[in-house]
């Protein structure tokens, strides 16, 4: 029942901008049939539960839940859904697995985005239907809204946060898996159209499709299947009040508390000095400034002036999205927290090629749900 | 209902509250566009159908061959590669007699949705179509019929290529 918990096969299909040639199911499988090689089991016989992650209003189909089984071998064997991000998946499969009933459980996720032809006013349905709507903003305007005050209240400039753009595309020069890579300059980054002063289009990420399953065990399990385990020391999320009128926009509480729920797990308190490399939300630039502070990696104000000052490149202090994160990856909708973690079990094998970090340990990875949500996750992996 | 119906009896909304802009009414509709990809199974098998072709897959391992074609085998996860044209004939294996259209309307003639175990396939395996020029009284499970299709101008690889499956009349 106290067993550890390891990652012990993963695979991924993408990431690109588009993926006509295949279906979402066939994604899936292709993402599926590598994980289940790579921890070297067969899912009919050896995995024993299966949790995906999805959103009805991303798949275009209700009750998205019941198209999963077939392609990642479920059928007839317990498989449910979560509504959340690809984190809250692999928290899922993780306490399956802490329940002492399964040994082996696989989490799925995917994105289609570049299906979904009006996914700029899907998202917008979900603001309140009777306070937020009838407005009829652009969806992004929560964003401007939240990058604004953090701002204000941090000092942070638009040329920090243009900083971010600038080290995460670079990064994805150097990842195969990354669709938008690029070398740019801080005065195109900042030229660029604006979305929601004062966030431009290019502080915010750009969708790819793609996806992502891992293959988790317990630890008298996953020494016999791997011989890289990755343990999930812990794993926090934590959800704010969902209310527009009044949230605290400068700082992200609830990434504070799940990043405090998943450190006491690790047993440690303060991440600075064991954490060794961080992969995390930057689906618009200034959230991977918001997100360091609120994961306790430095006071607010301070995550901008790091970054200018090269703390987070690849050979800085703390590397921070070395695989490119969403801005150079793409951004997968409700996959994306998985694509992060996956980037940090690649590292701590000792398999992330090109953009290979020396001496890694301890990698955090963490997600966040998107406009207009308050919900986050943290996870604390180590090799 | 609870007593306090008699004293609390509440207030009723009529057609003309809502007409005189009395009640808060919020009138919206979700632009969602989807484009689904359909990828190599469903893709080839939408492809046979503008062909006038029903395609099946089959599995190496388990000798299952299922339509519509998908790229894995959900019985024992192995790769379908192989492709199958099947009949365009089949056996009726379930159906119903509806009488409420997919809008929620009343239908004197009832439509006849059925799954029909396509001849070629294996057991269980079938399409879900819809039944004509059969008397709904005399449909029966285990009824033979046969696709109507489109002519070739008119199909466009979709699934509706079929326009339904009648009996076929035994010789
Ligand atoms: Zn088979």
């Amino acid at each position: 029942m106290n067993e550890r918990v390891a990652i012990v096969g993963i695979g991924w299909s993408g990431y690109r901008s588009k993926s006509a040639d295949l279906s979402y199911k066939e994604l899936i499988y292709e993402s599926a049939v590598k994980a289940y090689a790579d921890a070297g089991v067969d899912p009919r016989k050896d995995i024993q539960s299966f949790v995906t992650v999805a959103e009805d209003f991303h798949e275009g189909t209700s009750i998205f839940d019941e198209y999963t089984p077939d392609q990642l071998g479920a059928a007839l064997k317990p498989v449910h859904t979560i509504t959340g991000d690809g984190l809250h998946g692999l928290a899922t499969a993780y306490m399956l697995v802490k329940t002492g009933q399964f040994d082996i459980v696989a989490v799925e996720g995917h994105s289609k985005a570049s299906n979904i032809l009006t996914l700029p006013e899907v998202t917008a349905y979900a603001q309140d239907p009777i306070l937020n709507r009838p407005l009829r903003f652009n969806t992004h305007f929560v964003a401007g809204l939240e990058m604004n005050r953090f701002l204000f209240e941090t000092g942070t400039t638009q040329e920090q946060c243009a900083a971010v753009v600038q080290k995460n595309r670079r990064n994805a020069l150097n990842n195969p898996k990354a669709p938008y890579g690029a070398d740019l300059t801080l005065e195109d980054i900042l030229s660029g159209p604006v979305l929601s002063w004062p966030l431009g289009k290019r502080d915010s990420a750009e969708h790819s499709d793609g996806a992502i399953v891992m293959v988790l065990a317990s630890e008298s399990t996953a020494r016999h299947l791997n011989d890289k385990p990755i343990w999930i020391l812990g794993m926090g999320w934590c959800n704010d009040s969902p209310s527009l009128e009044s949230r605290e926009w400068g700082e992200l509480p609830y990434i504070q508390k799940a990043a405090q729920i998943a450190y006491r797990q690790a047993g440690f308190r303060n991440p600075q000095g064991i954490i060794d490399f961080a992969e995390i939300d930057d689906t618009y630039s200034y959230k991977e400034l918001q997100s360091l502070e609120a994961l306790g990696f430095c006071l607010p104000g301070e995550a901008g002036i790091l970054t200018e000052d090269g703390a987070t490149e690849v050979d800085g202090e703390l590397p921070v999205n070395a695989s490119g994160g969403s801005l150079g990856m793409g951004h997968m909708i409700d996959a994306t927290g998985l694509a992060r973690a996956l980037e940090v079990v690649l590292q701590l094998r000792g398999e992330a090629g090109l953009y290979q970090l020396e001496d890694v340990n301890v990698g955090l990875a963490q997600s966040w749900r998107g406009i207009p949500t308050t919900s986050g996750a943290v996870a604390v992996l180590a090799n | 209902m609870t007593e306090n119906i008699r004293s609390f009896p509440g207030t009723p909304l009529s057609e003309q509250d809502f007409e005189e802009g009395k009640i808060l009414f919020n009138y919206d509709e979700l632009n969602g566009k989807f484009s689904w990809d359909t990828g190599i199974a469903i893709g080839s098998y939408l492809a046979g159908l503008k062909n006038g072709v029903i395609l099946g897959s089959r599995c190496s391992t388990c000798r299952k061959t299922v339509v519509p074609p998908r790229t894995v085998c959900e019985w024992c996860f192995r790769p379908m590669q192989e492709y199958v044209p099947l009949h365009d004939t089949g056996t009726v294996n379930t159906f119903s007699l509806c009488y409420v259209t997919w809008d929620m309307k009343r239908l004197t003639d009832p439509q006849i949705p059925a799954v029909i175990e396509i001849d070629g396939a294996s057991p269980l395996h079938g399409i879900m179509h819809l039944l004509k020029e059969v008397d709904p009284q005399k449909v029966h499970i285990g009824m033979r019929v046969k696709a109507v299709w489109k002519s070739a101008e008119e199909r466009t690889g979709a699934i509706t290529d079929i326009q339904y499956f009648k009996p076929v009349k035994e010789v």
